[in-house]
């Protein structure tokens, strides 16, 4: 367990590490340094652009800004956006956990329906249910992020406006309404971009999921279920299930990258101020510190979650944990 | 070998090639992928106006679907037919050029550091599990934002630079696999270079799974490249690409839903038959897959 | 004589794939009697361990029990039951014993658990009472410190206390029939004898009757009142374990007997019956051992033979039965002729 647990962290210090170096040279390789563009745009006060200078140190060697930039990084020094003319430490700290909340919710349901769908389908695989629920999915699965998002947007919230299109309070009632209300108001927003990632996410989860219950289905365990008594059904919803969610728990890990580009595109198109869109729009905005930053904190949180995921399933699974 | 049970029932004796062509999906994904190459190839020809024409900017922007337009027009009132036609160029030239040369580079990666070991297969492959570990949207994001929009190579290049790390990782294994075994330990200490030996005895074995994640790659390319459209950061304009035209009525959807349903379709049609053909390519050529034959193996006689 | 626990009629268990029927177990019959250990006997292939499945009815597609095999257990007709009443006597009236007790165990719950879960399904117990029921069991097929164990996962256990584990679980419900198929095979030598000895002091203690599965005669030695020795999906000789081992009649029980290594007698080189079982998809036609016989003649390739009555309780499906003569003039059987050929 504790070799487990090392080899863990360290693959996830690698991958932060590739990912800040990958960042760090991206931006200075980019034409018309980024960096600089953004010193001379309007609007940026002179105390400022000293302030930058002063923090990238752009007349330093490569080498040594990188250092620097990495230690500035690591304090959450992550320079100052300037279509949001505030730091973008505090820009990102009011998205992150906005984005948190969208992706965790998607993330836990995603797993509860895609676990059904999965078990329906192996318990009887390769008859019309397990065809269908699968043909279903692999629609869902070719499905672009925004272009479901879009979809979702018109029928729900314009053809037949059941939810808001936009936002995560609403802009004029919110501050007028009774506790109670507020709090209804605050989840009428989340459904419609929480079920776009939820059905996004399904697909992936389940059809993982089918093919893990399968595979565990000729163990001779199962064989022993069923010769104690037990039904098929159950020896699968209860056996087979058991082992094989171990391994799903890492495909959380595995699936965060997704989950994150996914989120990204959902809270664009209903205007969820998260990491996504505020990495978005600063696309548009060509604020490329907040770009920059918004990649680079999104990557990190999605190594760090995978991290926990793997520590969960090992620590789930007994074969790793009891020793 | 004297039961049914050695060697596994039924379908595991037909030719991978067998099991493919009776697949319905292989049957469905093909037809679509060539229709697809047909409108691509073709578009020219079928295509009712030139897809970058502003037609006329007052009196034809934004009209719905009519005998004209079918499809309607877009706001700067282009035919949005004509640019879905040419929209499918964009999206078969990137993704099956960028998964070509992800397949050939990730090929080599895997063979050199599984050839090689040692120090460099160690390094090569922890940076390829952190590579796979980052979103490619991330990247391919920051890329695309920092270099503002791209033209059609370099958007190919950055997709098949962020794509290769998992069939690395693939002929990796398969190169490991062989490299202790005996014949090729003989067949490397009479001299015979590790290029051919690779090409006589790796390849041969990776050909099914690379091909499975080829057609899934090709699928995720063009999810990315129109997702990159989409941000307004993908082809530059006024090429036409499926994801821009949905860009191009994404902030009126409820409006200009014509822009958002066609172009979508199109995508989630090409998607789909990829996504198809790579799930029936796996299941013919991994038949431990196949989940009849596992349930049978369950309760087979003298396991 | 009363009438038997368990009667099996002209089963055929066949598997139905792409490349032909094979006829795994084809029309066997036999039976067992209250309290009684009978031994089945042969190699793998011959259909010993898809009798066992059968009887449970825990075969698959494309496997499936023909139209015309009669099963009957405690008075009822086993063929005829429905899914759910089949799912009331496995594990209940008739439990199982697994082969390779690594694997028969689910590496995700407690042993605990697992032998619970029995009483669970079929005594409707809680998990309290289930999990006492599982250290009483524990403590029965003498495991130390049940207390403990029985909150282990299996992979904490040696192989031997995981078919101690096995075993309890097969007993919770305190079966009329237990199966055991190769419950020893994967075992250490010294664990073998521990285990069988287990197995037979606690079913000769509860009266249940056992049905063995095995390869090793020797195991039946020890073990079994009667037995029966199964060819190509068929049984080929059936006697009292004494008279078998003192008259076997059957070529093919003889070639197990001189395969087997004798304690206490001369050294001799183990005799090995030459060529394999052959495909079930295709039987061959005659005798089905003709092939790897010593004796076999023309009469062997052309007719079947039944089961000839050798003995009050003796029974031999063999010819020479009909012309005993024969037996002086033994030869290389063909398929060693042709293994020379081919060499």
């Amino acid at each position: 367990m504790r070799r487990y647990v090392a080899g863990r962290l360290l693959q996830a210090a690698i991958v932060i590490l590739l990912v800040t170096t990958v960042t760090f040279v991206l931006v200075h390789l980019a034409p018309g340094d980024p960096i600089a563009v953004a010193l001379e745009r309007p609007g940026v006060t002179e105390s400022v652009r000293q302030q930058w200078r002063a923090e990238f140190g752009l007349d330093r060697p490569i080498a040594e800004q990188y250092v620097r930039w990495l230690g500035n990084a690591a304090r959450g020094e992550l320079g100052f956006s300037f279509s949001f003319r505030r730091p973008v430490r505090d820009v990102i700290a009011d998205a992150l956990p906005r984005t948190v909340l969208l992706v965790g919710l998607a993330l836990v349901l995603s797993f509860a329906v895609g676990i059904v769908a999965a078990v329906l389908q192996s318990e009887r695989p390769d008859g019309p249910r397990d065809r269908w629920i699968g043909r279903v999915l692999l629609v869902l699965y070719s499905m672009p992020d925004f272009w479901l998002a879009l979809v979702v947007l018109l029928v729900f919230a314009y053809r037949v406006p059941l939810f808001p299109p936009s936002g995560i309070v609403d802009p004029v009632l919110h501050d007028y309404l009774p506790p109670g209300g507020r709090a209804l108001d605050r989840l009428r927003h989340l459904v419609l971009p929480v079920s776009t990632l939820t059905l996004l996410s399904t697909a992936a989860i389940a059809r993982y999921q089918r093919s893990a219950l399968v595979e565990v289905m000729p163990s001779d365990w199962m064989r022993t279920a069923l010769a104690k008594g037990l039904s098929w059904r159950r020896a699968v919803r209860r056996h087979a299930l058991r082992n094989a969610l171990l391994p799903s728990i890492t495909l959380a890990g595995l699936y965060l990258p997704a989950l994150a580009a996914g989120s990204l595109f959902v809270e664009k198109v209903f205007s969820w101020p998260g990491m996504g869109l505020v990495t978005a729009n600063a696309i548009g905005a060509r604020d490329y510190p907040l770009v920059t930053a918004g990649v680079l904190v999104t990557s990190v949180a999605v190594a760090l979650g995978s991290l926990v995921a793997d520590l969960a399933a090992a620590i789930a699974d007994p074969r790793i944990r009891v020793r | 070998m004297a039961t049914v049970a050695r060697e596994p029932p039924a379908a595991d004796r037909r030719s991978p090639l067998a099991r493919l062509v009776r697949d319905s999906r292989t049957r469905i994904a093909l037809a679509v992928l060539l229709g697809v190459a047909a409108a691509a190839v073709f578009a020219p020809l079928l295509a009712p106006y030139d897809p970058a024409a502003q037609l006329d900017i007052v009196r034809l922007a934004s009209q719905p679907p009519s005998a004209a337009h079918p499809f309607g027009t877009d706001p700067f009132s282009r035919d949005v037919l004509s640019r879905l036609l040419y929209g499918s160029r964009i999206s078969l030239a990137v993704g099956l050029g960028a998964v070509a040369l992800a397949i050939s580079f990730g090929i080599a990666v895997g063979a050199v550091a599984g050839f090689v070991g040692g120090a460099l297969d160690a390094v090569l492959m922890r940076l390829v599990d952190a590579a796979l570990a980052i979103p490619r949207l991330l990247v391919v994001i920051l890329v695309a934002s920092l270099w503002g929009t791209l033209g059609l190579v370099p958007l190919t290049l950055l997709m098949a630079g962020t794509g290769w790390f998992g069939v690395s990782r693939l002929v990796r294994a398969e190169t490991v696999a062989l490299r202790d075994r005996e014949f090729i330990v003989a067949a490397r200490a009479l001299g015979i270079p590790p290029a051919r030996l690779l090409v006589r005895h790796v390849l041969p074995n990776v050909v099914a799974p690379a091909l499975v994640a080829a057609t899934l790659g090709v699928a995720n390319v063009i999810l990315l490249e129109a997702g990159l459209s989409y941000l307004g950061i993908g082809v530059r304009p006024p090429t036409a690409s499926w994801g821009a035209i949905i860009q191009d009525g994404a902030s009126r959807v409820a409006d200009l839903w014509w822009l958002t349903l066609f172009p979508g379709l199109a995508i989630l049609v090409t998607v789909f038959a990829c996504n198809a053909l790579g799930d029936a390519l796996r299941d013919a050529f991994d038949p431990r897959q196949l989940p009849r034959d596992l349930v049978d193996a369950t309760f087979a006689p003298e396991a | 004589m009363t009438t038997p626990l368990l009667e099996i009629e002209n089963l055929h268990t066949f598997f139905h794939t792409d490349v032909g029927v094979a006829r795994a177990v084809d029309g066997v019959s036999f039976a067992v009697g209250v309290g009684e250990t009978v031994g089945v006997v042969g190699e793998s292939g011959c259909g010993k361990s898809v009798t066992a499945l059968s009887v449970l009815r825990l075969v698959r597609p494309p496997g499936r029990i023909e139209a015309g095999s009669v099963m009957r257990f405690e008075g009822r007709d086993l063929m005829s039951l429905d899914e759910r009443e089949m799912q009331h006597v496995r594990g209940n009236r008739i439990a199982m014993v697994f082969q390779e007790p690594m694997t028969a165990l689910n590496p995700v719950f407690t042993v605990g658990d697992q032998i619970g879960e029995v009483a669970r399904i079929h005594a409707a117990m809680s998990r309290r009472e289930s999990h006492a029921k599982a250290i009483e069991m524990l403590k029965l097929v003498g495991i130390p410190a049940p207390e403990q164990r029985v909150d282990e996962y299996p992979h904490q256990l040696s192989g031997g206390m995981r078919q101690r584990v096995v075993i309890a679980m097969a007993l919770v419900m305190n079966p009329a029939l237990v199966i055991a198929d190769e419950p020893t095979t994967a075992l250490d030598v010294t664990i073998q004898a521990q285990i069988l000895e287990l197995l037979d002091d606690l079913t000769r203690r509860l009266g249940t009757s056992v049905l063995l599965i095995t390869h090793d005669l020797g195991v039946v030695a020890e073990n079994c009142a009667r037995v029966i020795v199964m060819y190509a999906g068929e049984v080929v000789e059936e006697a009292a374990t004494t008279e078998l081992f003192a008259r076997a009649h059957h070529p093919y029980t003889e070639g197990l007997l001189g395969a087997m290594p004798r304690v206490g007698g001369e050294r001799e080189r183990l005799a090995t019956i030459p060529g394999t079982v052959p495909p079930p998809t295709a039987w061959p036609v005659g005798c089905r051992f003709h092939d790897r016989c010593p004796y076999a003649w023309e009469r062997c390739v052309a007719e079947h033979p039944p089961l000839y009555q050798i003995g009050a309780n003796h029974v031999s499906r063999c010819h020479l039965a009909d012309e005993p003569e024969r037996r002086a003039h033994p030869h290389p059987p063909l398929a060693a002729q042709r293994g020379a050929s081919a060499a």
